[in-house]
């Protein structure tokens, strides 16, 4: 069966030990989970989770069911095959640059830039920052692409968060 | 008017009308405890472990169909418990466990006796949460009951802090609670039942498989009479045991691991398996692949998460056992199935389910003993080869009932529970079946039915190892019995293959511990004695009597199917 990533967004009470609950049975049950984002929703009483695994059918529809036991999980949604908005913040700060190597990162962001966010955020002798706000797959081709080019550097990622879209089918 | 939390603890339980506190003192709960001493209403019971407690609150709960309600203290009284509860989450038990919890201020210090109980527990109990505001008290407490209870039924922990015991709050204790995240499934889609019956209904060879979930809806007369009004066989698992009376011509026997042959061979033979509140755990399956080959499976369950999870199932239902029953019941229709029963009826009589009758006592022969004396008792085992055993020949007719851990195999289960079922109902008679392994799991609560009176009828099995692993030894591991020979002592070779002369005849000497409690207590060695010695335990009415049934050591539970390997594959002999 086909292995890939599939997302759910999660409605839990916002109460002490319910992430605790929901990432224990993501280790107890050995589902392979790639990102879990957290925050408060438009009602301060009720969290949101955007949930990213890695697993075939079967063990999806286990996951969804296993959530849906939860006393403090009020809604599973699954977004795999939703139109949505998806984004993630990164910051990818590149070390020991010299000025022409600089340069190839501003023009990197300034690519990366279309059809997201990518700013220097700061800037210093031998270093430079950048702030993104791009889908995790595109981080994902912007970290590797740093990587590829230079020796140092340091990537904070804060997994991504979703939201169904109203009009368009962008991802 | 503001009352205190523990005044408001003790309302509580009284309103949801519990009779039976089982409880443990210790630092965290003592205001708990004493605002129970207060009053009449609820008594508590006194074990002497914590674990035993929360075996003793299952036992309770399976013989009166109420919760059990256990009250421990915070740290060591609270770890204690984690065995007993996750027994009873895998058994579907609807436990209320309060646990006592430092005071807020030293909670993440670790303070004395302190520990993170509830992120203990999370993944054994259907509900659990450290309350943290006086004025949720109430609500919480209600909200434990009620999901303890409901949907399919599980035990729920609340850890009290000390502090919140203490402050004074609102008095009002709710009579409901809405659960934004907790709907309990109370219906059954008739669309899928009907596609489910009637997948039944075309069957050549149709076969019902009852769990567990039968009896804890008490669905069995409902099950009999659509297994009747079709004319369709039935096999059981462990846990679903008695949920068709096992005299019924229907009935041919428990399936699994140590399954009868007939039952084991209707699986592997059936072409529609209709099952009904079992969760196909693997000692019911075996290999995956090779289970049920030829039949499309109907899987009708109260919890949507049990379906689909170890086998492909091709109509799911999800209902409670009871409502599905009632509906299935006015859509029956008699079925031609006699050669199907025919042929069950000659693998039956080609591997009948009996053990040699040539030297000595068997196994066998007790259970045939306690059925005759004991036809109408609340049977209670505990794990391992005597629990084989007691679910393949004790015939269990309407009006007995079986309790026994079956998910989690929790040695230590048996005595503890039984005192809880005997606590439960005591116009019944309580029979223990045991070993000596486990027994001795838990053998200091002898105190607790001999204060309590409890005239529990304790059957231990004795064979001297632990013989289910011994069992395994035997006929996997080359005979090398190490550590499961329980007489074996610091200077015992490691190849031992069996006693000898110098081996001490018991470890311990049950009978003589037993009269060092005040209970009663005789040795049986030979056939001729079984009977004798459980009436004279049946006559006894106020206090415990335990019967040391000597066996031999190498006895089998059999047929057996090797872990992972298909349900066909059975070892006979």
């Amino acid at each position: 069966m086909e292995m890939k990533n599939r997302w759910i967004a999660l409605y839990v009470e916002n109460q002490v030990g319910v992430l605790a609950k929901v990432s224990g049975l993501f280790s107890g049950k050995s589902y392979n989970l790639q990102s879990l984002t957290v925050g408060t929703t438009e009602h301060e009483d009720v969290s949101r989770m955007t949930i990213c695994v890695t697993s075939d059918d079967v063990t999806f529809e286990q996951i969804k069911k296993q959530l849906n036991c939860m006393v403090e999980v009020i809604k599973v949604m699954d977004l795999t095959n939703v139109p949505l908005h998806m984004k993630e913040i990164l910051f990818a700060k590149v070390r020991n640059v010299d000025q022409e190597q600089k340069e190839e990162v501003f023009r990197i962001a300034e690519v990366f830039d279309q059809g997201g966010y990518v700013r220097v955020t700061d800037i210093g002798p031998e270093s430079v920052l950048l702030e993104c706000m791009l889908t995790e797959r595109r981080n994902n081709e912007l970290i590797a692409l740093l990587r590829s080019r230079f020796r140092q550097i340091e990537v904070v990622r804060g997994g991504a968060v979703a939201v169904e879209a109203i009009s368009t089918t962008c991802r | 008017m503001d009352i205190t939390g523990r005044k408001l603890f003790v309302k509580a339980l009284q309103e949801e009308g519990v009779d039976t506190v089982f409880a443990y003192p210790g630092g965290m709960v003592t205001d708990l405890v004493d605002e129970l001493y207060r009053q009449e209403q609820i008594r508590m019971v006194l074990p002497r472990h914590e674990q035993a407690l929360v075996h003793e609150a299952e036992g309770y709960a399976r013989a009166t169909g109420k919760p059990g309600v256990c009250l421990v203290t915070s740290g060591p009284g609270a770890t204690n418990t984690i065995t007993g509860i996750a027994d009873a989450h895998y058994d579907s038990i609807p436990l209320v466990v309060f646990t006592g919890q430092v005071p807020q201020h030293l909670i993440g210090n670790d303070a004395f006796q302190e520990v993170d109980i509830v992120g203990m527990t999370r993944s054994i109990t259907k509900y659990c949460v450290t309350v943290r505001d006086r004025r949720e008290l109430g609500r919480i407490i209600k909200m434990a009951f009620y999901i303890a209870q409901s949907g399919k039924p599980g035990p729920v922990l609340i850890d009290i802090p000390k502090d919140i015991q203490l402050q004074a709050g609102p008095a009002n204790y709710p009579e409901h609670v809405e659960i934004r995240g907790y709907k309990p499934n109370e219906t059954v889609h008739i669309g899928q039942l009907k596609k489910a019956y009637k997948m039944l209904r075309q069957a050549k060879q149709p076969l019902i498989l009852a769990g567990g979930g039968v009896n804890i809806a008490g669905a069995g007369d409902k099950l009999t009479a659509f297994a009747e009004k079709m004319k369709v066989p039935v096999v059981t698992t462990i846990m679903g045991k008695g949920a068709i009376p096992t005299d019924h011509p229907l009935y041919i026997g428990n399936s699994g691991m140590h399954g009868c042959y007939a039952a084991n061979k209707a699986v592997s033979e059936c072409d529609v398996l209709f099952s009904i509140g079992t969760r196909f755990n693997d000692r019911i399956t075996g290999d995956l692949n090779e289970f049920a080959p030829k039949a499309k499976i109907v899987h009708l369950d109260i919890d949507a998460a049990s379906i689909s999870r170890n086998v492909v199932v091709d109509v799911p239902v999800v209902s409670d056992a009871n409502i599905a029953l009632e509906r299935l019941v006015e859509y029956a229709e008699p079925k031609h199935t006699e050669k199907w029963l025919e042929r069950i009826a000659a693998w039956k009589e080609q591997n009948p389910l009996a053990m040699r009758r040539d030297k000595g006592m068997s196994p066998q022969m007790i259970m045939e003993g306690i059925d005759r004396v004991f036809p109408q008792a609340i049977i209670v085992t505990d794990v391992g080869q005597h629990q084989m055993w007691a679910t393949q020949y004790l015939s269990l007719p309407k009006g007995s009932k079986l309790i026994t851990s079956g998910g989690l195999g929790t040695m230590g289960f048996g005595f503890p529970a039984a005192l809880g079922a005997q606590i439960g109902d005591r116009s019944r008679d309580v029979v223990c079946i045991t070993g000596d392994g486990g027994m001795q799991m838990n053998m200091q609560e002898m105190a607790t039915a001999i204060t309590e009176g409890l005239p529990v009828v304790v059957c231990i099995l004795n064979n001297q190892y632990l013989g289910m692993v011994r069992q395994m030894q035997q006929l996997f591991y080359g005979k090398r019995y190490g550590i499961t020979c329980l007489r074996r002592n610091k200077d015992c070779p490691n190849n031992c293959k069996g006693p000898g002369k110098d081996c001490p005849p018991y470890v311990p000497d049950f009978v003589n511990w037993a009269k060092s409690y005040g209970a009663a207590a005789v040795r049986v060695s030979g056939e001729s004695q079984i009977v004798e010695a459980l009436e004279a335990a049946k006559a006894e009415k106020s206090r415990a009597t335990v019967i040391e049934f000597m066996i031999a050591s190498d006895e089998l539970v059999l047929p057996m199917v090797k872990g992972g390997n298909p349900m066909s594959e059975m070892i006979l002999k």
